[in-house]
């Protein structure tokens, strides 16, 4: 059954909604990560609950001029205006208030959901019937998707690609550098309010598929998720848009695949076991790398001291350490060195009068700063420099040369 | 309007409506000085799951399970926020913003999982509560106020955020230097012994505690409108935290009273004929306290900032 939903063999209507999902997660994906890479992941919780009031007033408003109050595409014309006020009043309030930019984002998205949600009540009581599909505008529902509305969020979000695609440089200068961008005469703020409109144009678009509460999570995840992937911000871009596309596409083909499976949730969920994944298995940013990054380091450490120890012809008693030294066939299992380990102790304890001698002195100063108690002294420098210190430490003791 | 009508009617949501603003706005004081107001939306998001899952398990909807599950959530959604922030480096916005609509996304899918459709628990019930229905019955007038067997009959989400406003002042009231200095100065605080991470902790503890006791009774929206809208207002108008507590508590007061009479009264005033969401409205009139307070305010702007443009 899922597999029948994942090559859309499930009917017209699921490979609609499957197609439709795609769309909106790749659109998402790749706008939420201008955002979240300016820092402000949180104000698109505040775009999408300021449509609320709007998708309200537009549905009476198509009421009283008679039509059918359903109209998909007068409904999204009034959310994005209501978002664009809500979005107007934060960045006023940021701007010309004390208030710092969480307040602002609370405020404006508690305020405009009230209101909105007042609407609501209002509309219930005014006896006109058909409103059932205003209250999938808060959780998404997909059911009765048409062409016409997979129209649209095709449209829609191929638009918004366009206008990322065009904007993409000045995005992630004002991103990473905004006092930078400035100062290159770039209008950071009308910048800032492009990015605020594409996000709300995206958010707009999602409210069919995801509804206005879930939408934050399609901006927010997918950005995080390949943030972990790529420290290039254009690959971050890409890999964000390909993380929302997928989780939309497996999301709506899961939900399709079975009864009471709801769309919106699926696909969030499906977005977030992405993250969980990227979180512990990226590459050098997840955390299983940093753990292995820790225990290299750890057995680093040992080893080197272990050696220093053979050398001075200490005993060692820590039980790490003779594993690894014994593992790397350094020692013996009664603890004694075997030949390699001798003249790798040997070169160790060399090494580390090296440095001594490197560390004083204060031609080599830069050199110096690099020393952790790790470094191979042959990374640093030349053959001639460490003969040159070699001839200040002298030859072997008791040797006759 | 006479003590027989408004004393059933009006006078419990009335009171809870206004309990539940200023328990939600004291706390609210500290969190958006702290550059933390969106920790009651978080909080208010995640409180679904919880409250589905104490469903789940106890296959009731009596209060106590809710509430503990409500809590729970918000407990586990708070350790998920820092885990991912430090796991995976990440700032704090976008963590929040991970952990709680994935919550509720998993809130919203349990829901339509399990048949709830022969008990009263709903999405939209979550998010506007359900202040209007809080009334009390028994009461017949006045004088029921004196009335035990007519007490007795109180809505119990009465005194449970009258109990939760008590344990909310007298959090502030009790740590208010330690509060006060820290916010304001969190190295200054350390360096004196106050210690900072735990009393940030049980600050956060105490909002969620007022954001599952309030939600309870009035929803979700409120809550974040609550724990903002007063304080920010308040933040305008003066530069001493004691006047700008006494101020948020007054505003929390004004909306909730202005909205709960607005909702119940507005549309008959209009002609109209049924009531609109009191929990709405208040989170709208405390909205617009905030834009009057933001455009008129004495404090508005920043210190340095220019006063034109």
């Amino acid at each position: 059954m899922l597999w029948d939903a994942l090559t859309l063999q499930l009917g017209y209507n699921a490979t609609l909604v499957a197609i439709g999902a795609t769309l909106l997660g790749v659109s998402a994906g790749v706008t939420g990560t201008f955002l979240f890479l300016r820092k402000r992941a949180l104000v698109s919780d505040a775009i999408s609950h300021a449509t609320l009031p709007g998708v309200c007033l537009a549905f009476m408003v198509l009421v009283a001029l008679g039509g059918d109050g359903r109209n998909l595409l007068g409904l999204l014309a009034g959310s994005a205006i209501s978002a664009w006020i809500g979005l107007l009043c934060m960045n006023w309030l940021t701007r010309h208030t004390r208030l710092a930019e969480d307040a602002a984002i609370g405020a404006v998205l508690s305020v405009f959901f009230g209101f909105g949600i007042v609407l609501l009540t209002v509309i219930q009581t005014m006896g006109v019937g058909r409103q059932a599909g205003l209250e999938g505008f808060l959780l998404g529902s997909t059911a009765g998707m048409l062409w016409a509305d997979a129209m649209i969020i095709a449209i829609g979000g191929a638009a918004t690609l366009l206008m990322v695609m065009i904007i993409r440089r000045p995005m992630i200068l004002v991103a990473f550098d905004p006092e930078f961008a400035a100062a290159r005469g770039l209008p950071v703020h009308r910048i800032d309010l492009a990015m605020m409109g594409l996000v709300m144009a995206v958010t707009v678009v999602g409210l069919k598929i995801v509804g206005l509460i879930l939408i934050v999570a399609l901006l927010i995840i997918p950005a995080v998720t390949a943030r972990f992937w790529s420290e290039r911000s254009d690959h971050v871009v890409i890999l964000a848009g390909v993380a929302g596309g997928l989780a939309g596409y497996i999301g709506a083909a899961i939900s399709a695949s079975a009864p009471n499976l709801p769309t919106g949730p699926i696909i969030v969920l499906v977005s977030f076991a992405f993250f969980v994944v990227s979180l512990f298995f990226a590459p050098i940013r997840g955390v299983l790398a940093a753990v292995l990054r820790h225990l290299r380091f750890q057995r680093r450490v040992h080893i080197r001291q272990g050696l220093l120890a053979l050398a001075q012809g200490q005993k060692i008693y820590e039980p790490l350490t003779l594993r690894l030294l014994r593992r790397a066939g350094l020692v013996r299992a009664d603890g004694v060195a075997t030949d390699i380990g001798k003249a790798r102790a040997a070169k160790a304890l060399r090494d580390e009068k090296r440095w001594e001698i490197v560390r004083a002195d204060q031609a080599h100063e830069a050199t110096a700063a690099l020393y952790d108690g790790l470094r191979d002294i042959e990374t640093v420098l030349t053959r001639d420099q460490i003969a040159e210190i070699d001839r200040r430490i002298g030859g072997p003791m008791g040797v006759p040369v | 309007m006479s003590g027989e009508e408004f004393v059933p009617l009006s006078l419990t949501p009335l009171l809870i409506g206004t309990f539940a603003a200023i328990a939600c706005a004291l706390p609210g004081n500290f969190l958006v000085l702290r550059k933390q107001a969106l920790i009651g939306d978080a909080i208010s998001h995640v409180v679904l799951p919880g409250i589905v899952v104490a469903f789940l398990i106890t296959g009731t909807i009596s209060t106590w399970p809710m509430m503990l599950g409500a809590a729970g959530a918000a407990v586990v959604a708070v350790v998920l926020i820092e885990a991912i922030r430090r796991l995976g480096q990440i700032e704090p916005g976008a963590a929040m913003g991970v952990v709680f609509t994935t919550m509720f996304a998993a809130g919203v899918l349990l829901l339509e999982q399990t048949d709830t459709s022969t008990v009263h628990l709903d999405v939209e019930h979550a998010l506007y509560g359900n202040l209007e229905s809080l009334i009390w019955l028994d009461a017949t007038g006045w004088s029921s106020l004196l009335d035990t067997e007519a007490l007795s009959g109180l809505p119990p989400e009465l005194p449970r955020i009258a109990l939760t406003l008590v344990g909310v002042s007298l959090f502030t009231w009790l740590f208010w230097r330690p509060l006060k200095i820290s916010t304001f100065d969190e190295g200054f605080a350390r360096t004196i012994g106050i210690r900072t991470g735990v009393l940030g902790m049980a600050l956060v503890i105490t909002a969620a505690i007022a954001a599952v006791a309030a939600f309870d009774a009035v929803g979700s929206i409120i809550v974040i409108a609550m724990f903002i809208c007063p304080p920010a207002a308040a933040r305008m108008l003066t530069n001493r935290l004691e006047a700008q507590i006494a101020w948020s508590v007054v505003f929390a007061i004004a909306a909730a009273v202005s909205g709960y009479v607005l909702a119940g009264y507005g549309p008959l005033w209009l002609g109209g004929a049924d009531a609109v969401s009191a929990s709405g409205m208040i989170a709208t009139m405390s909205g617009l306290i905030l834009a009057l307070a933001a455009m008129f305010g004495p404090c508005r702007a920043r210190i340095g900032a220019h006063m034109s443009v």
